[in-house]
Order: C-alpha cells, then sequence, then structure tokens
C-alpha cells in the first residue's frame, strides 16, 4: 500500500458499524507526523467513532486501519503507549487531587512513580495548575478540568495527542489558552488530531481537516483551500423587506455563484462582495442592514452538512 | 519560567511494552486510601455488633434449647457455630457491594475505566485489577472478622485461619459474576433486586444461622445449591478444625467454578462495554 514515509494513521475502507448502524461509512485517511488534523461535522457525523478507532480504544468492523505503523487489532496496548488520549468527557477522579490524578495515571503507562511525579509537576505548570496540585479535582472549574485532561494525555510525552472537542463548553478566555498549548506541542513536533464544533477553532489550528456526514468525508484539505474550493471569498449578507428577495434574486442572476435565503437574511456568495452590495443598491433595493465578510469555513461546514438541526 | 523547559517531544517517556493489570490496581488503591479508616473501622464494629447480638444474646437462648440435642449443631456452642457462618455471608455482601456501585461507577460516573483503556492498559487488565482489589477488601474484611470471632472466643483451632481464604473465595464467586451484570447496566435499578433476590434469602437460608437440615426437604435441595451454602459449610468446616475433606474440595471446586465462570462472563460485558 502507497503512504508517505511519515504517515502515522493511515486509513482505507475503514467502516464502523453498531449492528444495522453504520457510524463510520470506509473513509480514507492519512495524517501525517506533526500536523495538526481536524475531523468536521454534526452531530453523529462519525468523527467520534472514528477518533475511537484511531486510539484504539474500538475495533475496526472492516477496511485497513494503520496507527503508529502497527495494526491496532493486534498492537493496540503497543500503540496506546505513544498515544495521548483526551476524552470528551474528562474521566479524572474528582475525589483525588490534581496532582494524583496525574500520577496515577502515569502508573497506567509503567513510568516510574519519582519520573511520574516530576513529569506531573512540570505539566501542571504548563498548564497553569501549579497552585491547584493539591487540590481535589471536584473543585476545579471546567476550563481548569480540561486544562488537566490534556496535561495527563501528555504524561508519557506521547507521539499523537487525540482530542475529542478539546473547547467544548469553555469560556473564551480557557479556549485561547488551550489553543495556546497545543501550538506548544505542535512547535515541539507532536501530531495532534481532534474533532471540533468550532469552526474558528478548526481554521485556527488544523493544518488540514476532514468534514464527516453521516459516516463519509464530503471535503478535505487545508481549511483556506476548502473555503476557495467549495464557497466564494466573500459572502455578502443583507435585510430588505422579505417582498423583496424572489425579485432579487432574479435580477442578481449569473453576478453571484450562489444566493441564499435565510429566515433573517439573505446571503450571496461572491468574489467581490462590495461591488455587488452597489450593484444591489444601484437596483433601488435599499437593505435595511448589510455586512460584507469573509466567507469562512463556517460557510463551507454549512453548504455541505445543510442547516438543518441534528439532534 | 520553568513552562519553557519542558519538553513535548515524543517519546522521553513512552515505552510501557509489559502490560500488567498491577498498574489498574494501583489506582484501586489510591482511591481506597481515602476511606480505608472508616472502611477499616465498620470492619471491626459490624462483626461485633453480630456476635455480640446473636452469638451471645440469642446464642444463649439456642444453646439452653439445644442443650438437650446437642447434636442438631455437632455439639458446639451457637457462637462457634454462628462465627464462620457470618463469615461467609459478609465475604457474600461485601463481594456484591464491590462488584455492583463501584463497576458501574467506574464506567458511567468517573469514567475511571475509560481513563484506563486509553492507556496501554487493556480491557483485561482493568477487570483484573478491579477483582483483585475486592480479593483484598474481602481479604481485610474476613480477617478483621476472625480476629473478632477469635476474641468472643468463637474459634478454637489455629487451622480455623485457613476459613479466611476460603471466605474470600466465596466473596469472589459472586464478585466475579455480578461485576459482569454491573458492566450491562446503564442504571443502578437493578442492585437493589439483586440485594433483595439474592442476598438476603441466601443470607437467611443457606445455613449461616441454622443447619440447612433444619428445613423442609425441597427447601434443603434448593439451600444445597445456592453457592453461599457451599461458602458457609467450606468456612464452617475449616474453622472448626475438620481441615480439607473431600467435601471441602466440592465446596471448593463449586466456587472456584462459579468465580471462573463469572470472570469469563466478565471479560466479555467489559470488551462490550468499554470496547464497543
Amino acid at each position: 500500500m502507497q503512504t508517505a514515509d511519515d504517515a502515522v494513521v493511515v486509513a482505507r475502507g475503514l467502516v464502523k458499524r453498531f449492528g444495522d448502524f453504520v457510524a463510520v461509512d470506509g473513509i480514507d485517511v492519512e495524517i501525517h507526523r506533526g500536523e495538526v488534523f481536524g475531523f468536521l461535522g454534526p452531530n453523529g457525523a462519525g468523527k467520534t467513532s472514528t477518533m475511537r478507532m484511531i486510539a484504539c480504544m474500538s475495533p475496526k468492523s472492516e477496511g485497513y486501519l494503520r496507527v503508529r505503523g502497527l495494526d491496532p487489532e493486534h498492537d493496540g496496548s503497543l500503540i496506546r503507549a505513544g498515544l495521548g488520549v483526551v476524552p470528551q468527557e474528562d474521566a479524572l477522579d474528582g475525589e483525588l487531587t490534581v496532582l494524583e490524578n496525574l500520577v496515577v495515571y502515569g502508573r497506567y503507562f509503567d513510568i516510574p512513580k519519582k519520573d511520574a511525579r516530576l513529569r506531573a509537576e512540570q505539566l501542571l505548570e504548563f498548564a497553569q495548575l501549579s497552585d491547584r496540585a493539591k487540590t481535589k479535582v471536584e473543585e476545579l472549574s471546567g476550563g481548569m478540568k480540561r486544562r488537566l485532561t490534556l496535561a495527563r494525555a501528555l504524561i508519557s510525552s506521547p507521539e499523537i495527542v487525540i482530542l475529542d472537542e478539546p473547547t467544548t463548553g469553555l469560556d473564551p478566555q480557557a479556549r485561547h489558552l488551550v489553543w495556546e498549548r497545543l501550538y506548544r506541542l505542535k512547535r515541539d513536533g507532536v501530531t495532534l488530531i481532534l474533532t471540533t464544533h468550532y469552526m474558528d477553532e478548526a481554521e485556527q489550528l488544523c493544518d488540514r481537516l476532514v468534514v464527516m456526514d453521516h459516516g463519509s468525508i464530503v471535503a478535505n484539505g487545508p481549511p483556506r483551500s476548502l473555503i476557495e474550493e467549495h464557497v466564494s471569498k466573500e459572502v455578502v449578507e443583507i435585510r430588505l423587506p422579505e417582498e423583496n428577495y424572489e425579485q432579487l434574486t432574479l435580477d442578481l442572476g449569473d453576478r453571484v455563484e450562489r444566493t441564499e435565503m435565510l429566515a433573517d437574511r439573505f446571503c450571496c456568495y461572491t468574489d467581490e462582495g462590495e461591488s455587488l452590495l452597489s450593484y444591489v443598491k444601484s437596483l433601488g433595493y435599499a437593505p435595511i442592514s448589510e455586512l460584507v465578510r469573509r466567507a469562512s469555513l463556517e460557510d463551507v461546514f454549512l453548504l455541505l452538512t445543510g442547516r438543518s438541526l441534528v439532534e | 519560567m520553568a513552562t519553557n523547559e519542558i519538553s513535548f517531544r515524543p517519546g522521553i517517556l513512552a515505552g510501557a511494552h509489559r502490560v500488567r493489570w498491577t498498574r489498574s490496581l494501583s489506582y484501586f488503591f489510591l482511591q481506597y486510601r481515602r476511606t480505608w479508616v472508616s472502611s477499616l473501622a465498620s470492619n471491626f464494629v459490624y462483626p461485633t455488633l453480630y456476635l455480640t447480638a446473636m452469638g451471645v444474646g440469642l446464642g444463649h437462648l439456642v444453646s439452653a434449647h439445644v442443650g438437650a440435642h446437642a447434636a442438631t449443631l455437632g455439639g458446639i456452642s451457637y457462637l462457634s457455630f454462628l462465627a464462620p457462618g457470618v463469615l461467609a455471608s459478609s465475604a457474600m455482601q461485601v463481594g456484591v457491594q464491590e462488584s455492583t456501585y463501584p463497576v458501574l461507577g467506574a464506567i458511567r460516573w468517573t469514567y475511571a475505566y475509560v481513563a484506563m483503556v486509553a492507556s496501554p492498559l487493556r480491557v483485561t487488565d482493568v477487570l483484573r485489577g478491579q477483582l483483585a482489589f475486592i480479593a483484598f477488601r474481602l481479604l481485610l474484611t474476613c480477617g478483621t472478622f476472625t480476629l473478632v470471632a477469635t476474641a468472643f472466643g468463637a474459634i478454637h483451632s489455629p487451622e480455623a485461619v485457613l476459613a479466611v481464604p476460603a471466605a474470600v473465595l466465596c466473596g469472589l464467586a459472586f464478585a466475579a459474576p455480578i461485576a459482569a451484570f454491573a458492566a450491562k447496566q446503564d442504571y443502578d435499578g437493578g442492585f437493589p433486586v439483586l440485594n433483595r433476590l439474592i442476598v438476603i434469602p441466601l443470607f437467611l437460608f443457606s445455613g449461616t444461622f441454622f443447619p440447612v437440615h433444619q428445613l423442609p426437604t425441597v427447601l434443603q435441595w434448593i439451600a444445597v445449591a445456592t453457592p453461599l451454602y457451599h461458602g458457609v459449610a467450606l468456612s464452617r468446616s475449616l474453622a472448626l478444625g475438620h481441615g480439607l475433606t473431600w467435601v471441602s474440595l466440592v465446596h471448593v471446586a463449586y466456587l472456584g467454578t462459579l468465580a471462573a465462570l463469572g470472570y469469563a462472563w466478565a471479560t466479555r460485558t467489559f470488551q462490550a462495554r468499554l470496547a464497543k
């Protein structure tokens, strides 16, 4: 099988089934050493199932999978020795102290207690939790718990860190702190694989990402090229009296790549936002409000996975 | 700042190629350190209360009555008859208690098992560590119980120390299959039912308080089929210094088989739950 030498994860036709339900429907993924790779998609798209297979915590149903060059089916334990996992639920022991949580986790990796303790103290510094070392975990805020879970994943100096929604539920300050810490890992050559619901997070962090929907990959590439590939450079959002929308769609014709009518606004996808807006006004429309903005990953995401709620 | 000194260059500490269940056991010990004082205290208080009320109080009445038919209890005091029975019953109760809420909790509430299986530990290491910890708790409970019973004068032979491992085996014969059952639960609603349908009836009718041959024939057969009957009978014969007879080997084989089958079943339910 032809793969790049530095591929740390290779999946071909990877399938995960739960009974009749197909959670992951034959995906191909290749993740390279040192990159930040993202899995995006609505709830139930198969992101977490994929991550769990890569983390060797869930057996594949079908297909080919290699992680760190090994087969999870036979070498799960050996592969996991080089992985750090930040699960969606923190899985910290609330009644143990911050330091105890780290040190006992080091035991699982067979790290001698003295080394684990030393490493734990450095990691607490890194996660800005040094002054909380003796605090019971149940007394920590959500952001602190998340940082502790990240620190725990780093106890064995893993080659790959797998993060399932690393910043969900955190306030902006806490999110930025986590991002900044993830950059540090990347700088030292750690491969990061993450899932996220936040498009700004994916755009900021990921070198490459895939968008998943209904168990399949619907887009694949660096964030910027996905935007260029799937949507225009800019988006013009305008609000008009509702009865005008239909006529405006006709008037614009080929001048826009695509239009979209939402409950509260009308979106035009174009490479020349300002000039399109002037044209709209020159036709005699008087928008109640208007906005010209750069197209974002969120536009790609909504285009590919739809606007209907997944629950 | 020290933060700048830490390196995340991969591979500094990774390298756990040997897999051992003792590593998951270290978590359960760490957790136990929080509660060991109260847990050990109750290990002393509970048998003291029991042996005072039932052994001494009720035992006085029983001995007065049995006097004429001493053979019913094999010619020993009621206290000496009761103590090994309660020993095995306590082992059952601790075995059940330690394999219900702690197992479901580690799956559903604290996610402790989830954290373990994300590390090099395998599902079987988690299970073995959990069962080893339960065995340790059983050893502690049964050991202290035997000490208290000795203080009460219910134990007469040094050989009685063999009743302790016998009771531990009895506890594991319950803990292993119940851990398997617990790993299949979504909520704890099944546990009180387990208590009402299994633990309490066995406690009352499997020979703890009176010889099962006092029961009507049909109930005798049922009683003899239960694991607790074998645990009680085994502990009692060892505690009374009868040594290992072929009957006690049957008890050991029964309890050992149940524990082994429970372990095999738990391997499947843990795997199904933790490595979906």
